[in-house]
């Protein structure tokens, strides 16, 4: 099903223009300019969640343009069910960021907000990319506003972060290229997305393209041990910047794994899934971890975001519906979870000019509005039943079940010390004592804070308790990816729990029991 | 040798650009300095009609002089480039030697001899004339570069650059002697036939295959041929430099692809073994060099450096490609290159031209301190050209190194492309440190005289080009491409 009317295109340039537009807008309404540019993005990207064929699997939305003759590279844009839902939560997310920065942001506003524009332009294209080396420019694009926003807006240590996130990210990608241009010539001389989803790499190539990828991506999820930027940059962003980076950016490193690694590279996938599984379950226990001792709350919420990115990675690679699709879902609401929980840092920010958990105590007597969110948000980022993120886990947990039985068990502990980390949290911030006297004269949310944050609850509860509609559109485009790293044999899985588990000595049950096909 | 009338017609636009040169030096003397811009807006004028003729020969290939000039597409469209670029310069250097109290007409007329051995050395084939069009360009850039007499380093600059220059071209004419002993001629087409099926165990042979690599590498300024670049880069007017940076190499890199495939084309799988390690030591040198430089010229001059080495990946590209697609992909790649590294090198060289510290140059990185602040426009577009010399989409220099690593890889070099695109990375970091600067830092309260900015109406014209050539090439490059490609030069 095509549409002669070029949304994505719309979706795309409107926040670009708006980047332009604001360079010449006056700078008291600057604020309101972005605003109206970002609201109007989400306008016009609703419409694709009732136009989406959920029936059908393979891209809608589609635009076509020759861009490059020599070599063919084309502007070639399309959504299919795991794209869609990632575009809707960015163009949602970003009139929020907007408006959190509404005041935070005293200093070259019209710069800042022409950034979040540029990102929004780039982050959608990222997602409705369909050839190659489109999708790679539009991924190191978003490099420069995102540096900058880091660099010029945040906090102390805002240039080492910045640097930091930049050469990580750009050292990650260049290797992408390279596997770009290798797979060019050795797929047919394309780089239609589509087209090299169904070609047949040789498996002794595909080892090194998944490499390859795996360096983009892996930076960008960030899996275990290539997560180190994160902390550091996440702490040190303006919370928009925070927001951005935890709810979209995180996101491409899982997109890029399920719309490139499996799809074109499903025999390196298959090998490669022990080690993926196992980095993945080391950073849903590291990260989870880490959030444990943590004093800063955007660093607890930075290691949090490594545990939860865990089970994305780790659903991906169980190659079978629950888990994959758990995986889409739990990029979702990851999404809308920690980007609630950023923003929640973000308000408290603004008035205690802190991010110490030490120095934000007490806050349900003066905030009760506040705290009410908050522990929303908290319980949503636990998995708690009825909200979001239990529906993502959930379905990854059962996908790796199928896989492995001690996987799952070992992923579950990231569970619970999520419950551990986030429940300490809210015992201290909200129903602990003043820390200090000054805290209890704090003023609660005012209607723009509401505004911002109330969306995001709304969608904890619809996505917890009804997420059918978006689970719908995902099985057909699921099933395509899922064609092409067909179930592994009992072998590949028992080959992955072995790994997991180094030699059972004492003949653990949960090892040696054979996996279900 | 035959001559026809139609001969001079072929070459018309270099007798122009030398009797414009001509001209300027005449009326130098003649005019009052108020006059004197006159001179700036004759050159100007000169180099307009030359690219409009340039452009008409472009599909009209021909042979002049009895074979010792060739007007096909491939001299047109580095001639084109020269002259664009030689454009930019004059209008730099409007501005900018007003600054510097350099009122000397002669600049012009230098600039202007110096392009026309630049486009001498591009549509040459002969060697002996393309050693003259290299002299002639290098004779003048001596001169340039050591404009600034009451400056000690500007001197220093000239005389470095003469003597390791000189040198240089002594040894490519050693070359070019030696190799005329064993072809017994220096037209390129009777080279290529004479040596063809030959292999380079004949001693002659090698030598002087090895004495040319060297003299262009010199003039290439790759490594281990690099060291005058960033005493003459830091020393020369601001102007001259970026004039070098960038039209020198280009025309050298015309001429040397010349030599190399069209004279010495079957010898490829020799010298394509020479250039690669060139080629890395290039790439190595120039970017981990430029990351501790503290004064931007020299960063720009290691970073050109490293340029060059990137142009070379698909020098050699072409040169191990089994095909006559992945040969010509090859070429195209270098083309293309310098081309689009023709816009963002002169667009930051224009920048720090523009940037005065008192009566100086500010050209220390960190007279960029929070420029970003006072100009946000022009911090702005040194961003844009720093992004795109970082290779960094959606700007020209992306596009360029897209095309080279893509020949790279279809020529089988894959493992050459990830070491360069880990350089380029590396390379991010200085280019980055330039926009940390002028986004991230404030300007030192300690010093006294805080760098401003001078502004004209022809660096506006300068920085629209170059900020235009970077975007418009970054998103759009298909015009530049099938110019390219229709342009390559084929293996003989």
């Amino acid at each position: 099903m095509t549409h002669s009317f070029p949304w994505l295109t719309l979706l795309i340039v409107l926040p670009l223009a708006g980047a332009v537009a604001l360079c010449f807008a006056k700078d008291t309404s600057v604020r309101l300019i972005a605003l109206g540019i970002t609201a109007a993005d989400l306008l016009l990207s609703l419409p694709l969640w009732w136009l989406f064929d959920a029936s059908s699997g393979s891209m809608q939305f589609n635009e076509t343009a020759l861009w490059i003759s020599t070599p063919p590279i084309h502007y070639r844009l399309g959504l299919d069910g795991i794209s869609l839902p990632l575009v809707l939560m960015t163009t949602m997310l970003m009139p929020l960021c907007v408006l959190i920065s509404w005041r935070s942001i005293d200093q070259r506003i019209r710069s800042f907000m022409a950034m979040l524009l540029v990102m929004e332009g780039a982050m959608i294209g990222v997602f409705a990319a369909l050839d190659f080396v489109l999708f790679y420019v539009f991924w190191e694009a978003m490099l420069i506003p995102m540096y900058l926003l880091i660099g010029v807006w945040g906090g102390p240590n805002r240039i080492y972060a910045a640097v930091k996130f930049f050469l990580y990210t750009l050292v990650g990608s260049v290797l992408l290229l390279v596997a770009i241009l290798v797979l060019y010539f050795q797929s047919g001389h394309t780089f239609d997305i589509v087209q090299l989803s169904q070609a047949a790499v040789p498996a002794s190539l595909q080892f090194w393209l998944f490499l390859a990828f795996f360096a983009a991506f892996a930076v960008k999820v960030p899996m275990f041990p290539f997560h180190t930027w994160l902390p550091d940059a996440h702490v040190e962003a303006p919370t928009a910047g925070s927001v951005i980076l935890a709810s979209v950016l995180l996101k491409m490193g899982g997109y890029g794994f399920v719309r490139f690694s499996l799809p074109m590279l499903p025999d390196a996938s298959i090998a490669f899934a022990p080690l993926m599984i196992t980095l993945s379950i080391v950073a849903i226990i590291y990260g989870a971890y880490m959030a444990l001792a943590q004093t800063d709350l955007k660093k607890l919420i930075a290691y949090s975001s490594v545990s939860h990115m865990g089970f994305v990675t780790l659903g991906l690679f169980t190659f079978n519906i629950q888990g994959i699709e758990g995986a889409v879902m739990q990029m979702v609401n990851h999404g809308i979870t920690t980007g609630g929980l950023f923003l929640c840092v973000g308000v408290i920010y603004e008035r205690t000019h802190s991010r110490q958990i030490a120095d934000n105590t007490g806050l349900t007597t003066p905030m009760p509005r506040y705290a009410t969110l908050l522990v929303i948000f908290a319980l949503s980022s636990l998995g708690l039943p009825g909200t979001n993120s239990f529906v993502g886990e959930f379905m990854v947990l059962a996908g790796t079940f199928i896989w492995s039985k001690l996987a799952t068990a070992l992923a579950s502990l990231g569970i619970i010390l999520a419950a551990a980390y986030m429940l300490w949290m809210i015992q201290r911030v909200a129903f602990g004592l003043p820390s200090a006297p000054v805290l209890s004269a704090l003023r609660d949310l005012d209607r723009r804070e509401m505004a911002t944050l109330i969306p995001l609850v709304v969608l904890v509860f619809l996505i917890g308790i009804f997420p059918n509609p978006i689970l719908t559109r995902m099985h057909a485009s699921v099933n395509q990816v899922l064609a092409r790293t067909s179930v592994p044999t009992a072998a590949t899985a028992m080959r992955a729990e072995n790994q997991l588990l180094p030699a059972p000595t004492n003949g653990d049950s949960l090892a040696m029991e054979t996996p279900r096909p | 040798m035959t001559f026809s009338p139609g001969d001079l017609f072929l070459i018309l636009p270099e007798l122009l650009v030398i009797t414009a040169a001509c001209l300027v030096l005449v009326l130098d003397p003649v005019l009052s300095s108020s006059q004197k811009d006159g001179l700036a807006w004759l050159s100007l004028g000169t180099l307009a009609i030359c690219m409009g003729l340039i452009a008409s020969q472009m599909n009209h290939a021909a042979s002049a002089f009895g074979g010792i000039v060739i007007i096909d597409a491939y001299a047109c469209f580095w001639r084109l480039l020269l002259c664009f670029v030689a454009g930019l310069t004059v209008l730099l250097s409007h501005t900018y030697l007003r600054e510097e109290r350099l009122y000397f007409g002669e600049y012009y007329g230098f600039v202007l001899l110096s392009l026309s051995g630049m486009m001498v050395m591009v549509s040459a084939a002969d060697l002996l004339t393309i050693y003259l069009g290299t002299e002639l360009m290098s004779l003048s850039l001596y001169v340039m570069a050591g404009l600034k007499r009451s400056e000690p380093r500007s001197l220093e600059a000239s005389a470095k650059y003469f003597v390791l220059g000189a040198f240089s071209s002594g040894i490519l004419l050693y070359g070019i002697s030696l190799l005329y002993g064993a072809t017994g001629s220096t037209r390129l087409p009777a080279i290529a036939a004479a040596i063809a099926g030959r292999s380079l165990d004949d001693p002659l042979l090698l030598a002087a295959t090895v004495l040319l690599a060297v003299g262009f590498g010199f003039k290439l300024a790759v490594v281990p041929f690099h060291m005058w670049t960033p005493d003459v880069y830091q020393g020369a007017p601001t102007s001259v430099t970026a004039f070098m940076a960038v039209a020198s190499k280009a025309a050298s890199f015309g001429a040397f692809l010349r030599v190399f495939v069209e004279g010495l084309g079957s010898l490829k799988a020799n010298w394509s073994a020479i250039f690669l390690l060139v080629c890395i030591a290039t790439l190595v040198l120039g970017n981990i060099v430029a990351l501790v430089q503290t004064n931007i010229k020299r960063m720009l001059a290691y970073s050109s450096i490293a340029h060059a080495g990137y142009a070379l990946i698909g020098v050699v590209a072409a040169g191990v490609a089994g095909t006559q697609t992945g040969e010509a992909n090859g070429i195209t790649a270098v083309m293309l290159y310098l081309a689009l590294y023709a816009f963002m090198t002169f667009g930051a060289f224009t920048i720090v031209a523009m940037l005065r510290k008192g009566g100086l140059d500010g050209d220390e990185i960190e007279d960029f301190s929070g420029l970003a602040a006072r100009h946000p426009l022009a911090a702005l577009l040194m961003l844009v050209f720093m992004v795109s010399l970082a290779g960094i989409p959606p700007t020209a220099g992306f596009i360029g190194k897209f095309y080279v690593f893509m020949a790279a890889v279809e020529a089988g070099l894959t493992w050459l492309a990830v070491l360069a695109l880990v350089f380029a990375a590396i390379s991010a970091y200085y280019y980055l440190r330039i926009i940390m600067v002028m986004y991230m830092r404030e300007p030192d309260p300690l010093t006294a005289a805080s760098p401003r900015l001078i502004m004209s109406p022809a660096l506006s014209i300068v920085l629209a080009c170059a900020v235009a050539g970077v975007v418009f090439f970054g998103l759009y490059p298909s015009p530049l491409v099938n110019l390219a490609g229709h342009a390559v030069l084929t293996f003989k």
